[in-house]
């Protein structure tokens, strides 16, 4: 059975981090699994967790009254997900549910924010990672917003 | 049906050269054999000759002009198999008169074509190489023609890998075409959508999302992307991120093809005529021009 240190090295967020940074990531993350329609986390909830995803697909949801759950974004394998436990209020802004069978690391935020506030260099290589996947996340939402393929000109 | 061929030179004054006028701007005469609703607002058209001839030889990403008989004409990309050139296909997406023209055509209706015109995708670059497809919306149809290529010699190349995004599920062209190339065990298709209601399974966010997870090498692939050019141009980004380099990376633009031969001079993108240097660019040729403004 692979340790959690294991599974992290084998994760796309993670790769080319430094053995020691792993090892003290790992501390903080435990194993989870979550069932076909399962909400992992609804918005407003209290947001305590990270998650780096190893099989399966989750939804990134927000509910909008008289339209229903909206999907506004799809996660896989290799992605993470969850950004509220960094910044007060640690709520969470979305609701989160999987699609599959899903397999993930959920990581601690609390312990997360503690290590990488006394590992200055660890904390500046983890939220540089998380930098890129949010302002990924950003790009692919105002590209989603242009509507690309519904404006086409007439001829 | 003898037809000149811009072939894949992109040299457009030796193209220019070789173009005998009078031929290449005389339609021949087709007849509409099927036409199929793919969406809401695309459909396909399936083409035979009426004028005697030998087939509709073509590369993959080249384009014909479509003449409705006292409407007008419109540059549209052949998106049928071109290991099979005994019936020409067509996708059309009605934006205006001459494509609602098209889409009104019923069975045994006659239709003029000229072509086929442009550079083709350079499928043989990618022999023993993986080959990535990212497309985008109406995108998807001139990049069909590699899917088809590269299936009939499927050994000559490593993985097929085709990312395709759409604004909604409903969007999705060729959506059972899909499943099927899905179902295959040499073929990863993904597909990703815009915005969707629940009852959606699959992805949800802009095609270039798929790119940083698909299963190719990139030291050893050959990239075509086709779509809007903001896509594009986001697509290639991620790609050369992922580390394709700028060579290995094609693109099909699009501008207004009205002669198809390069002596109108209406589809002029900087040096090139999409016409006959087009429509499929290596990156490296037209990528510093596609951030110039209105060009």
């Amino acid at each position: 059975m692979k340790t959690i240190e294991g599974l992290l090295g084998e994760h796309l967020y993670f790769q080319g981090m430094p053995p020691e940074y792993l090892a003290l990531l790992a501390g903080c993350g435990r194993n989870v699994q979550f069932t076909p329609g399962q909400y992992i986390n609804r918005e407003g909830q209290e947001a305590n967790e990270f998650y780096a995803i190893r099989h399966g697909k989750v939804t990134l949801e927000m509910f909008v009254p008289g339209r229903g759950p909206v999907t506004l974004h799809t996660l896989s394998e290799g992605e993470v997900f969850g950004w509220s436990w960094i910044f007060p209020p640690y709520r969470w802004m979305f609701d989160a549910r999987a699609v599959e069978v899903t397999r993930a690391v959920a990581f601690d935020g609390l312990c997360l924010r503690t290590k990488c506030e006394n590992d200055p260099a660890m904390g500046y290589d983890f939220m540089k990672r998380f930098a890129q996947v949010a302002v990924a996340r950003l790009d692919s939402a105002r590209l989603q917003l242009l509507d690309v393929y519904g404006t086409v000109q007439r001829r | 049906m003898e037809r000149y061929n811009g072939g894949n030179a992109g040299d457009a004054a030796r193209v220019r050269a070789a173009v005998d006028p009078a031929a290449a701007l005389a339609p021949s005469r087709c007849r509409v054999d099927r036409v199929r609703r793919e969406t809401s607002d695309t459909f396909t058209l399936d083409l035979s000759a009426i004028d005697a001839g030998t087939g509709f030889h073509f590369g993959a990403g080249q384009f014909n002009m479509l003449y409705v008989f006292g409407i007008g004409e419109v540059p549209i990309a052949i998106s049928g198999d071109p290991t099979k050139p005994e019936k020409l296909v067509h996708t059309v997406r009605t934006v205006g008169a001459v494509t609602e023209a098209l889409c009104a055509l019923k069975k045994g209706d006659a239709v003029g074509v000229r072509g086929p015109f442009g550079t083709a995708w350079p499928v043989d670059e990618a022999h023993g190489r993986d080959v990535v497809i990212v497309a985008g919306g109406i995108g998807l149809a001139p990049v069909r023609p590699i899917v088809y290529q590269v299936l009939a010699h499927r050994s000559r190349h490593g993985r097929l890998v085709l990312l395709y995004g759409s604004r909604t599920p409903q969007d999705l062209l060729y959506a059972k075409e899909l499943e099927r190339w899905r179902a295959r065990l040499d073929v990863d298709v993904q597909v990703t959508v815009d915005a969707a209601a629940r009852g959606w399974r699959g992805n949800v966010g802009f095609v270039t999302t798929l790119v940083a997870r698909a299963p190719f090498d990139p030291k050893n692939a050959v990239a075509f992307v086709c779509g809007p050019e903001v896509m594009m141009r986001y697509t290639a980004v991620e790609l050369q991120r992922r580390g394709v380099a700028p060579a290995d990376i094609h693109i099909s633009m699009e501008r207004n093809m009205t002669c198809g031969v390069g002596l109108c001079g209406h589809c002029q993108f900087g040096p090139h005529f999409v016409c006959t240097d087009g429509p499929v660019f290596a990156l490296p040729r037209v990528e510093p021009l596609l951030t110039i403004r209105e060009l």
